[in-house]
């Protein structure tokens, strides 16, 4: 075989990451190299650098160490009875890469993955010789994510999580069976005990020691991971009740939900279906209701029978039309918790509402300037210049928001 | 009528003067009028500031608003900012009501601004002039934005591209940042950048990170406007990935399964050969409960938690069940209520590290709620189902006595699930003919508020661990039952 360019394996290598939807540069430590003898800066809130046709925001360089890869996990384009080609970078390559690309303002910083090659620990030890060589050598103050092997050795994570702004372990699908079934060569268990680890140590350095000393933060931007969505027949109430324990397990600041898509030299075990896009965004407005807006997950998923998320409304919308008893609800007087749950309120809305009610009171034009999105709201609130009438109970309300019915194709 | 030009550099504190200037000096908004350099004065307009004598004070927020909104490119914007200022100033609490006309204008100005900032933090391209292995290396882009944001975004390529020379060269003004010093200069034609091979590598990575079989146009068009397409190298190819994308997902789908390679059967033992840091204990009972599947609570928690302690121990103690801590570390008592139970150890005189220590339940049974988990009782179904575990490790330590620490161990121990109130500090008989001295679960004393309940419940706590430690060292228990 001719040597690969570093074109070609550029090209392999970030076509095997794309599957990872994780893309986040933010919430770390602010720094910059002001100084003059570093590069990069990371000012806390993260920055989409480019968008693919795909809709999926480039902020990292998000590649693979090597795609070649000693298990064999059906869902994964990577896995070891595929035909893929293959390739592997060496350290080097990964971080001029990196360096290059940084100072040409394409990124904010490297997202490094890796299939398993040898063995977990051989293969972290090299993704964390890549994240020691950018910091210590090229002095690089970007953002760095990196994958970790759950079964990789303790003292590798540790130092991982010293150099990293965040860590990521993916739980890979929403229950253990399915884990099991599609990936037998990864063990649900030793996962969890792996973020499990990270939560401790991330806490761990919060402590001062007995001089006051503030021990070197560990994994900053905090660790989150990835669950796909369509590939096993869990429901959504499954993969919402996973990602509730999981937040409240390790303090994730994010749970993934990628939609299982079609990959190059498919495993038969799996649907080839076009990914289910809409439910992977339904997801996404779920997961932002039970950790932004107060609600249960009960709330969510209880008053749905087969225990999935309406594609055609948001779930929050979804709520309101199932509980028209609490609303129309009076702006004027409503509490904080009762606004976050209209629909067409955002929590900023719903903080400029408040900060505003404090000097006089509302009227509807007011609404449209806070930002709500009042062809929602209208039917769920009342107030000086608006009252719904009927609206809110009437039997049509859903249609309103639903698309049409569509005849189904005849081919 | 004073009219008043700003500069194209230097903006934002020029406003402010003159806005200031103008406040003191009691001149209404609509006895003054504004523009930059591109406006003209009128024919009556003679250049102006006001001065005057008495303090201003302005919100603070204002002036984060104005420092934004002068660089938006709207004629009008000098003009509603002082105009709104003058309203600020007999009604402070105006810069807070988002209802208002005019503030909600201003607040959608300063977005667009910060929306415009933010673009070009994002798509500015460099493009290198020199080469690599230059001492100092040199950097330029090209970019046109839509609102004046070089001034107030160049602190941020400073603070992240320092150890480099860069040049942002725009229709606008453009930012020169050469051995460390930051200029701004007008009126700079379009440069002739060139090639870098930095740039075709950025393209193959553009295209290859697309995944043809998600499709979401409209999505990466309201935030990557085709208004800054021209300047970006990589947008060249969107056309053709959108074009060819169907086509690619339907082969993926069509393609048949194939045969895994040869080297997958050498890889997959490799694999199996592994032994991982990780794996758990090796003494046989503790591998036994870690792989216990009796019932569901082993797929939320996150492992099981044995016994630990020496295997001779004269004492064994047995609490609920793992907590949030324990269930992380995977060792018992460790949490708060360990503790507290290890402080009141203390106090009582007893050596915990000489004693067997575990729970009645292995695995943490608990709800999510939040950023936190809340901590379940066992019900009686999960301690039946657990009693084997605790069983078998009375049969491998033998202990002379068992403290049982609340009510589920004193239910797993004895049967009996009778209030703790009225048996504790009593002993009953318990599995393998074992003894169980009954006390209350430290955690117990963690929800007392009251300061005299808790005073005289820590005081019973310690005199059971003292009589623990007496029994399981006395020969004779046979008088207890």
């Amino acid at each position: 075989m001719a040597k690969q360019t570093l074109d070609q394996k550029l090209a392999i290598l970030s076509d095997a990451a794309k599957y990872d939807a994780s893309c986040a540069s933010s919430g770390s430590t602010r720094r910059d190299s002001r100084g003059g003898k570093s590069l990069g800066s990371n000012e806390g809130s993260g920055i989409c650098h480019a968008y693919a046709p795909d809709g999926r925001c480039i902020s990292l360089l998000k590649i693979l160490m090597t795609n070649f890869c000693i298990y064999d996990c059906s869902y994964c384009i990577n896995r070891v009875s595929s035909n893929v080609p293959r390739a592997r970078f060496s350290v080097e390559e990964v971080v001029t890469l990196t360096i290059e690309f940084y100072r040409r303002n394409y990124i904010e910083g490297l997202f490094l993955s890796s299939g398993i090659i040898r063995s977990p620990d051989t293969t972290m030890l090299d993704m964390v010789r890549i994240a020691r060589k950018l910091r210590h050598q090229e002095n690089f103050r970007g953002y760095i994510h990196l994958k970790t092997i759950p079964d990789a050795a303790p003292e590798l994570i540790e130092e991982a999580g010293l150099l990293a702004d965040r860590l990521s372990i993916n739980v890979e699908l929403p229950t253990d069976a399915s884990v099991k079934h599609y990936a037998p060569e990864k063990s649900p268990e030793q996962i969890r005990r792996a973020m499990a680890d990270v939560r401790l140590r991330k806490d761990g350095a919060k402590d001062r020691s007995h001089t006051g000393k503030r021990p070197p933060r560990f994994a900053p931007a905090g660790q989150s991971t990835q669950m796909i969505i369509g590939a096993d027949g869990a429901t959504d109430a499954t993969v919402l009740g996973q990602s509730t324990r999981l937040y409240a397990s390790y303090k994730l600041k994010r749970v993934y939900y990628s939609a299982f898509s079609p990959i190059p030299d498919a495993s038969t075990k799996l649907p080839l279906i076009s990914p289910p896009l809409q439910r992977e965004h339904r997801l996404y407005q779920a997961d932002w209701l039970l950790r932004f807006y107060g609600f249960d997950l009960h709330e969510i998923t209880g008053h749905r029978k087969d225990g999935n998320l309406d594609l055609e409304i948001d779930p929050k919308l979804a709520w309101a039309l199932a509980h028209r008893g609490l609303f129309p609800l009076d702006v004027n007087r409503a509490s904080r918790e009762m606004l976050l749950r209209v629909p067409g309120f955002g929590t900023k809305t719903v903080g400029r509402i408040l900060g505003t009610r404090r000097h006089r009171s509302l009227r509807y034009e007011d609404l449209h300037r806070m930002g709500a999105s009042m062809k929602k709201a209208r039917a769920f609130v009342t107030l000086q210049g608006w009252s719904p009438g009927p609206l809110t109970d009437s039997a049509d309300l859903r249609a309103r928001f639903a698309p049409p019915p569509q005849q189904m194709s005849l081919f | 009528m004073p009219h008043v030009t700003l500069p194209r550099i230097g903006t934002a504190q020029a406003w402010r003067d003159a806005a200031r200037g103008f406040l003191t000096a009691g001149v209404p908004p609509e006895a003054v009028t504004w523009g930059d350099s591109s406006v003209e004065a009128g024919l009556f307009d003679d250049p102006a500031t006001g001065t005057g004598s008495r303090p201003v004070t302005v919100p603070r927020s204002f002036i984060g608003l104005a420092n934004t909104v002068v660089f938006h490119n709207d004629p009008a914007r000098f003009a509603r900012l002082y105009a709104f200022l003058w309203r600020l100033k007999d009604a402070p609490h105006l810069i807070t009501d988002r209802g208002d006309a005019e503030l909600a204008k201003l607040r959608q100005m300063e977005k667009n601004v910060r929306r415009c900032q933010h673009k070009m933090k994002a798509f500015v391209r460099f493009r290198e002039l020199g080469g690599p292995a230059d001492p100092r290396r040199s950097f330029a882009a090209w970019f046109e934005p839509t609102h004046h944001t070089i001034e107030p975004t160049a602190g941020f390529f400073t603070r992240r591209f320092a150890d480099m020379d860069w040049r942002i060269l725009t229709p606008d003004i453009s930012v020169f940042f050469e051995d460390g010093t930051l200029r701004f200069e007008p009126d700079h034609p379009r440069p002739t950048l060139p090639p870098d091979a930095s740039e075709d590598l950025w393209i193959t990575y553009f295209r290859n990170i697309f995944n043809p079989a998600r499709l979401k146009v409209q999505a990466m068009q309201s935030e990557m406007p085709k208004k800054y397409w021209k300047n970006m190298p990589e947008a060249a190819a969107i056309p053709k990935l959108i074009a060819e994308a169907p086509a690619r997902a339907r082969a993926m789908a069509l393609a048949g399964p194939t045969l895994p390679p040869r080297r997958a059967a050498a890889a997959l033992a490799q694999q199996a050969a592994n032994v991982s840091a990780w794996q758990g204990p090796s003494e046989e009972l503790p591998r036994a409960i870690s792989a216990c599947r009796g019932c569901p609570l082993h797929r939320t928690a996150t492992q099981a938690v044995a016994g630990e302690g020496p295997l001779d121990a004269a004492l064994m103690i047995v609490g609920e069940q793992p907590g949030d801590h324990e269930d992380l570390q995977g060792r018992p008592f460790v949490g708060p209520a360990g503790q507290l139970f290890d402080q009141l150890a203390a106090e009582a005189g007893l050596d915990r590290s000489r004693a067997f220590v575990t729970n009645a339940v292995k695995h943490f049974k608990f709800v999510p709620r939040g950023r936190k988990r809340i901590h379940q009782r066992p019900n009686s179904d999960e301690i039946a189902h657990c009693k084997r575990w605790l069983d078998a490790e009375i049969r491998q330590v033998r202990p002379r006595l068992i403290l049982a620490l609340g009510a589920t161990a004193a239910e797993a121990l004895t049967g009996s699930d009778k209030a703790i109130s009225t048996r504790r500090g009593s002993v009953e008989k318990g599995p393998e003919g074992v003894p169980v001295l009954i006390s209350r679960h430290p955690s117990y004393l963690l929800r007392l508020r009251d300061a005299a309940e808790k005073h005289a419940a820590r005081a019973e706590a310690v005199a059971d661990l003292k009589q623990a430690v007496e029994l399981s060292q006395n020969i004779d228990l046979k008088k207890y039952y």
